[in-house]
């Protein structure tokens, strides 16, 4: 017996050994499976010969034979003889390339995840779910797939992903599902209705709705309308005052003559959402241009991630020659140009977005009180499969309004969604809403009558679509389903129960602001307010500040024979406008007056506080990479407004979930209501001083304080002042793979800019696509993205075009007019054929 | 000593061509068979299927560090973290599975002697 244990203990070794390398272990990967050269990712390597210069694709369910050629930077050009064919050949060459990223990113819409990395997603899959993403993107796919042309469009699209996916073996799956351990399924139109929700949910998600009931009921009425008021003390509107009005309102829908009084709710404060992501675009008319044609830019501004967040196509089929960005996942050109028009797109930051705080009738949730008679709560059933556990099951109650994001006091994921509130908001509504159709018919665009019939069926998000046409014609239209709302309903949570609470109906598509051809020659957006004071309804309250719009319109203004490199100049602008504004003022109030020199003295000069003065003077406002008075600026401004705010809307203070006055107020409040030093500050506003302390804090105490503390920190941060303070390095923008993965992406990337400037570059976020479309003829486009085409981290074309970005240069982007032309930058034909 | 090298040798070259095949776990049983068959001492056999199995790994993994996976290494090699060298990783890798060969030829040489 004894003889066999020797061998029997080495086998046994032998296999559990082999066991554990061959089986995900918690997060860390299969490691034999991954390391292994026959099918691990040794063989994800790219060589010049899996990209051969010429070759023929055999593709099931094509039905003629589609041409493609690409560029030195990879760039699919796909001319089809019919629409199948051209979606279908999008939708393979995407998924060629980004295979990973567009399944993951459906995954992350769908609250899916815990099928990839089991239990610890649960929490973010059901709080997916229970916003609704999944539920909006089935009510969006059923209207899509009314409509001939978007079912063709999808489906044929999803035939080509499916195409790719039929073709891979086990070892040549992307890279990522070797790491994470899972293997692709088949691709689904409601895949890419998912993607379009994400982008709504990134884009349109954000709410304070509750913030500012809290507000509301600690301060009163006059101090919110004070300090959070509709329309901000500087503004620079998308649609400028004084643009006449071509049509008659409807009807605004009275508000209730008593405000709804909602509970104050308690939940923990989180991190802000991102106020600054954003985007800019600006459109000259030819009277502004070198050519005499116009001009259009625009740089969408997302969290900067790797697989990057576009792809770049050129699609010719019937009626169409169209060159853009598309999202890897969802058919078409999201912003681009053809020989006649260009377009593109930045954020709305309407209110889209509303919480009914209910009344169950008792705690079992079955019935809510609306319109004086209990109504009955449809309960749906979400099952999540979690990797390695029995599936959930998780309830979730529709009313009318929307679903219950939480009907529990339990673990809140996001912390601004309010506890047993419905939700209501344009992402799920979809009657009429076809976005899909609304983008081919853009790329299908000749002029302005075609950009206008296109967009009548894009709802969400809400996007300021700007235009150009080689005709000469410039607009720009806030677009979306916008509810039709009395003033500042929804700036508050809603009452639930009160039918005149409920959204009424929408505004006109042909109602939403716009301009056309104004008489300054110019239209742009920055995601500030949509519209000035003379827009006849109700759109929110919180947008974007008007930093960059303001910057923006102020360059425009005075260009004269611009071309594509004027306007790609102006996109790297970095000019810090709230610093201009701010930092004479601060600066100036530190240093004093002789009036003021009974109240406070000069900063002793060998102090920090002086040190720190000298560099500031010294700084023309201009976030450059090497900027270390910008790096000081920056901090200090973050820390002066806390200062200023957080004694009277700081959760540790008041005990309450709020938020600070937005910056605009912040300004206003600083220069003009803060008091003179020349009198002490006698008269100054009752929120500068800091109510903690006994003695009374003014504006000087304030900005002293948050100097020294500036100073402290950054020191204790870079060492003593000197180059390591520049601006990059405090800034620190950071362009990570989706799956954080260290090493696939690339940390502190030293460029200029900040979320605050034109090149609104920052930490996480900044310019995901910067384009230029020059409409002289023949249309030349110049355009750019942190990353490359491909998604495969072995790939050179991972991330080629990261250096081009970031030093602020635009390719000139290849558009071709026929499948045969020559032209020195292509490099590789292939055709695909059934 | 002739005796390993035709083990070691038997176990490269039907380790490679399996794997081509199969799973990289099939060079578990093709250790322990070959050790079983023809092993000699239990040392000899464990080193034979040690480097067996690890140059199974080692001669593809170093080509294809040549040839288009080289970048795709040096960023797995950061993630693990072997500080980016991609050619730790190949050696790392044979390893492993070069253990696996290894303890299986072990079993089957203790195996062969007890007989």
């Amino acid at each position: 017996m004894l003889r066999w244990l020797k061998p029997v203990l080495a086998l046994l070794t032998a296999v559990v050994l082999a066991w554990v390398l061959n089986t995900k272990q918690g997060d860390v990967p299969p490691v034999a499976r991954l390391l292994s050269p026959y099918s691990g990712f040794w063989q994800n390597g790219e060589t010049a010969a899996d990209f051969p210069a010429q070759q023929t694709l055999r593709l099931p369910g094509l039905h003629q034979t589609v041409r493609v050629r690409f560029d030195d930077r990879r760039v699919p050009h796909i001319f089809a003889d019919n629409d199948h064919d051209l979606y279908y050949a999008q939708g393979y060459l995407t998924a060629r390339d980004r295979l990973w990223q567009m399944e993951f990113m459906t995954r992350v819409a769908a609250g899916r995840i815990s099928e990839v990395v089991g239990e610890r997603a649960l929490e973010y899959d059901r709080f997916q779910r229970r916003m609704g993403l999944p539920f909006g993107a089935e009510n969006s796919l059923r209207e899509m797939l009314k409509n001939d042309t978007t079912r063709l469009v999808l489906e044929s699209y999803a035939a080509g992903v499916n195409a790719y996916i039929g073709q891979l073996s086990p070892r040549e799956y992307p890279f990522e599902y070797k790491m994470l351990d899972y293997a692709p399924e088949p691709w689904t139109p409601l895949k890419s209705a998912l993607l379009l929700k994400l982008m709504a949910w990134d884009l349109s998600g954000r709410s304070d709705d509750l913030r500012l009931s809290n507000i509301l009921s600690k301060y009163g009425p006059e101090v919110t309308r004070d300090l959070f008021p509709n329309f901000p003390f500087r503004a620079d509107p998308v649609v400028p005052n004084g643009a006449p009005l071509d049509f008659q309102p409807l009807p605004v829908p009275p508000a209730p003559p008593v405000p709804f009084a909602a509970a104050i709710s308690g939940l923990v404060p989180s991190r802000e959402p991102d106020a600054e992501l954003g985007s800019n675009n600006f459109a000259v008319a030819g009277s502004r241009t070198a050519s005499g044609k116009p001009l259009l830019a625009n740089d969408p501004h997302l969290q900067l991630n790797l697989p990057s967040i576009w792809y770049q196509v050129q699609l010719h089929g019937p009626g169409q020659n169209v060159y853009g960005v598309t999202i890897p996942g969802a058919p078409a050109v999201i912003i681009g140009f053809n020989a006649d028009v260009a377009w593109g797109v930045t954020n709305v930051g309407g209110d889209v977005l509303d919480w009914y705080q209910l009344k169950f009738k008792d705690a079992r949730q079955r019935e809510y009180w609306h319109d004086g008679r209990w109504k009955p709560v449809r309960r749906v059933v979400e099952r999540i499969s979690v990797r390695g556990r029995p599936d959930r099951l998780d309830t979730v109650l529709y009313t009318h309004h929307g679903p219950v994001v939480y009907d529990q006091n339990e673990t809140v994921f996001n912390k601004q969604t309010p506890v047993r509130h419905a939700l209501r908001w344009t992402a799920h509504e979809a009657a009429g809403a076809n976005e899909v159709l609304a983008f081919v018919k853009l790329n299908h665009a000749r002029n302005y009558q075609d950009y206008d019939r296109a967009l009548r069926t894009y709802a969400s998000p809400a996007q300021n679509f700007i235009f150009a046409s080689r005709s000469g014609d410039v607009a720009i239209r806030p677009n979306g389903r916008f509810p039709l709302k009395y003033a500042e309903q929804g700036k508050f949570i809603l009452d639930g129960s009160d039918p005149r609470q409920d959204w009424q109906g929408w505004i006109p598509m042909s109602q939403t602001p716009r301009v056309l051809n104004p008489a300054r020659g110019y239209v742009s957006s920055a995601n500030q307010h949509s519209a000035g004071l003379g827009y006849p309804y109700y759109l929110g309250w919180d947008y974007a500040p008007w930093d960059r719009a303001h910057r923006i319109n102020g360059q425009l203004a005075h260009m004269h024979r611009a071309t594509a490199d004027t306007l790609r100049v102006l996109q790297n602008d970095d000019l810090g406008l709230n610093a201009q504004l701010m930092l004479p003022w601060m600066l100036y109030s530190l240093e004093g007056t002789k009036e003021s020199s009974d109240c406070y003295s000069y900063p002793h000069p060998n102090s920090s506080v002086a040190v720190a003065m000298r560099v500031l003077g010294q700084w023309k406002f201009h976030y450059t990479a090497d900027a270390i008075g910008a790096t000081i600026f920056e901090l200090w401004y973050q820390q002066l407004t806390w200062a200023l705010w957080e004694d009277n809307f700081g959760k540790q203070v008041t005990g309450l979930d709020m938020r600070y006055p937005s910056r605009d107020r912040t300004n206003r409040l600083l220069l003009y209501q803060s008091g003179d030093g020349a009198n002490c500050f006698k008269g100054a506003s009752f929120w500068v001083d800091d109510r903690r302390t006994a003695q009374q804090e003014n504006v000087h105490n304030l900005l002293t304080a948050s100097l020294q503390i500036t100073m402290d920190s950054l020191t204790r941060k870079f060492g003593p002042l000197g180059p390591k303070w520049a601006w990059a390095n405090q800034k620190s923008t950071d362009i990570n793979h989706l799956a954080q993965l260290p090493g696939f992406g690339h940390a502190d990337v030293w460029s200029g800019g900040s979320p605050g400037s034109v090149n609104a570059t920052g930490a996480r976020n900044g310019p995901s696509w910067r384009m230029v479309v020059d409409l002289a003829t023949p249309v030349r486009a110049y355009g750019i993205f942190p990353g490359g085409q491909s998604g495969n981290p072995a790939s050179v074309y991972y991330d080629d075009m990261l250096e081009s970005w970031r030093t602020g240069q635009l390719d000139e982007l290849v558009f071709l007019k026929a499948a045969d032309e020559n032209h020195p930058r292509l490099q590789a034909a292939w055709r695909l054929e059934k | 000593m002739k005796s390993f090298f035709i083990l070691f040798l038997l176990i490269f070259v039907l380790a490679s061509l399996a794997q081509l095949l199969l799973p990289w776990w099939v060079v578990l049983p093709i250790c322990l068979g070959l050790a079983a068959w023809r092993g000699g001492s239990a040392g000899a056999a464990f080193v034979a299927g040690l480097l067996g199995v690890a140059l199974s790994w080692w001669l593809p993994a170093a080509w294809l560090n040549g040839h288009g996976a080289g970048l795709l290494a040096s960023r797995v090699a950061t993630l693990l973290p072997l500080g980016g060298n991609s050619w730790l990783l190949v050696l790392l890798g044979g390893l492993l599975a070069g253990l696996v060969g290894g303890l299986a030829a072990l079993a089957g040489a203790w195996l062969r002697v007890r007989e």
